[in-house]
């Protein structure tokens, strides 16, 4: 009754290989192609330097005016924007401005690109059933894999930086994204597609026409939730060098710096309280047609 | 007129089996299988059976029938928005069954529009969005569209609610920016599906007068829908009644009532308002020489109720019906007048069956 008591287990040696092998045929394809990926992903570096040059170098005083400007175009609420102001002043007072700009040029950087893969994917994966039970499992991992797994390879691959980090953010922060592109297309009242069928819409009109105007509420909640799993994962990528309001955690962490870790975190959350009440007002804004029901 | 050389919708022979195999079983629905056979033994649907349908140029045909006879279904067959399991649909003489998936859209872009029960207007556009979509949909400028949207938006008494959005509409004029949206599109058919079934009584009513009135200026070919038998009554020049998908009586208003298939139909009948559907040319008695005539007299296709109004300053003397040219049909006289409004029994009205002018009554069995 041997194997009842204690689990029957591969032998030691064979695993010791699988794991062997494994590792070895990833590294010497990183050996071979990792150069080439890394060259892959240079457009994505520069851009990212660069939104974050312009957002450190820039005066504070004109960078606090644009984000206030463009909040008050998302949510057109005088209360948004104060609280806006108040959360950006208590950073800057505190000395925390240059860190909190890399990581908003980070989160950026992150949104759009989330935006540009999730959205065609979300409707690709809206437009067929297959496609959406091939992907759907693949988000699922993706969102409950340990971020620290999926580090490993990525930063075998890419060394430590910027782009690897970026890239961690990117694939944690995007299946939001994915999910509730193809949800919001999915929910499109069927009445209103077949009368876009019966004038002749051809499924690209349908789709601009129809399909993604309707489906905007639930897309703009996906880009909501982006950028908030983005922030969450601020620390995480600290740890692989990205620049940004994670290093002071990570080295407040180590050295017990009660102070220090609880700034940097409060900088977070005023970040992410200001990013979600301006995409949310805005969400909510472009639905006011919606409203006033007549009876 | 652009649409003056269209030649009208033929259906011939068309058969819709729902389910996932439907050509296995159409040889035997054409034999005679049962739809609850069908059902019970194969898991299949039976939608329509068998429907033949001519509707010339510029004609209002109602599909009437109660929920699940399979009415939206047969409208959606005209424009193909389900196809069918076997048949033909022409219109203006081309088989749109077997036209490809460009040709189609080409199709629909040009020939029909659709009015729909549930409004289906696009809720984050304006109603002069919503009604330039057909156009746009075409690929006609927006500088031009608007000004035909415009156009249609007055006529259907909309006029100063462009810029509104349809949620802050009443349902009423909800289907008014839908029947304006399908208007602007110009297209030779017209399709309704219960466009008005889900509008309160008067607003259904007042709608109906809308589409009549237009009727006469665009003369469209219209397909319109109902389970209601007084709009069908009140609007349709042909009507199709059609029970678990077969058409089982097809004629004019004068027909359905005067004359129903069989018992179904008949009940229905029972219900409506005789005075208003019945003309009197079914209860007069034909003109002969001689014969005494005194005071006005009544065009041909005066309704009962009509005549029963003019008659009662005539309660005692006969009055000619004279047609169009003022020659005269036949007598009539306030008795027989009323008799046909109250009486449920066809007997004292089938002696002049004949002499309607529109009795091709024909039975689909």
């Amino acid at each position: 009754m041997d194997w009842f008591d204690k689990f029957p287990h591969m032998d030691d040696e064979s695993l010791r290989t699988l794991k062997k092998t494994i590792d070895e045929g990833f590294r010497s394809f990183t050996r071979a192609y990792g150069d080439g990926i890394e060259d892959l992903f240079t457009p994505l570096k520069v851009f990212l330097s660069f939104t974050e040059r312009l957002m450190i170098q820039t005066p504070w005083p004109i960078v606090i005016a644009v984000i206030l400007l463009l909040v008050w175009f998302a949510s057109r609420s005088h209360k948004v924007v104060i609280g806006a102001l108040v959360a950006l002043l208590a950073i800057g007072y505190f000395d925390m401005w240059e860190d909190t700009m890399r990581t908003a040029s980070m989160i950026f950087v992150c949104t759009i690109l989330s935006v540009a893969l999730g959205i065609p994917i979300g409707i690709w994966m809206a437009r067929s059933d297959r496609v959406q039970r091939i992907i759907n499992p693949v988000l699922d991992i993706m969102q409950t894999m340990p971020s620290f797994v999926y580090l490993i390879p990525v930063v075998m691959l890419l060394g430590i930086g910027k782009v690897p980090g970026l890239i961690a953010v990117v694939i944690y922060s995007i299946p939001p994204m994915i999910r509730l592109t193809n949800l919001g297309i999915r929910l499109v009242d069927k009445d209103v597609l077949e009368a876009a069928d019966a004038f002749g819409s051809s499924s690209f009109q349908k789709l601009r026409n129809v399909q993604l105007p309707l489906a905007l509420p639930t897309i703009m909640t996906g880009v909501n939730q982006t950028i908030m799993m983005a922030l969450a994962m601020v620390v995480v990528a600290a740890m692989i060098g990205v620049q940004g309001l994670g290093q002071p955690v990570l080295k407040a962490i180590s050295n017990q710096y009660f102070t220090l870790g609880i700034f940097n975190g409060l900088a977070i959350v005023g970040l992410a309280i200001v990013f979600d009440r301006a995409t949310q007002a805005y969400g909510k804004r472009i639905q006011k047609h919606m409203e006033n029901q007549h009876g | 007129m652009a649409d003056q050389r269209f030649s009208g919708i033929r259906i011939n022979g068309l058969y819709k089996i729902f389910g996932s195999h439907p050509e296995d079983y159409i040889d035997a629905v054409k034999t005679g299988l049962s739809k609850t056979d069908l059902l019970n033994k194969h898991a299949h649907v039976l939608g329509l059976r068998d429907i033949n349908l001519d509707i010339p140029s510029g004609c209002i045909q109602v599909i009437m029938g109660l929920s699940g006879s399979g009415k939206s279904t047969l409208i959606r067959h005209i424009n193909r928005l389900i196809d069918p399991t076997a048949g033909e649909v022409l219109v203006d003489g081309v088989d749109i069954v077997k036209m490809n998936e460009q040709a189609l859209r080409e199709f629909r872009r040009q020939q029909t529009a659709m009015v729909f029960q549930k409004f289906a207007l696009l809720p984050h556009r304006t109603v002069l969005e919503n009604t330039v979509y057909g156009l746009e949909i075409q690929g006609m400028p927006r500088s031009k569209s608007n000004d035909i949207a415009m156009r249609w938006l007055e006529r259907v008494g909309l006029k100063g609610f462009e810029q509104r959005y349809p949620n802050q509409l009443s349902g009423g004029m909800q289907q008014r920016v839908g029947l304006a949206r399908a208007l602007a599109n110009d297209a030779p058919v017209l399709l309704m599906d219960e466009a008005y079934s889900a509008l309160d009584p008067l607003i259904r009513v007042d709608m109906q007068s809308v589409l009549l009135d237009i009727q006469k200026e665009i003369k469209k070919t219209i397909v319109f829908i109902t389970h209601d038998l007084d709009e069908a009554l009140r609007l349709g020049d042909q009507i199709a009644i059609l029970r678990d998908g077969e058409i089982i009586q097809q004629g004019s208003s004068q027909d359905i009532v005067l004359r129903p298939q069989d018992e179904y139909i008949a009940n229905f009948v029972r219900e409506v308002n005789r005075g208003r559907v019945v003309q009197v040319d079914a209860v007069m008695t034909p003109f002969q020489l001689g014969h005494k005539v005194s005071g006005p007299t009544i065009a041909s296709g005066t309704s009962l109720e009509e005549a029963a109004q003019l008659l009662c300053r005539w309660p005692d003397g006969e009055v000619a019906v004279t047609g169009a040219n003022g020659e005269r049909l036949g007598l009539i006289n306030l008795r027989r007048v009323v008799e046909a409004m109250v009486c449920f029994q066809n007997q004292p009205l089938n002696g002049l069956a004949g002499a309607t002018p529109d009795s091709g009554a024909q039975a689909v069995s």
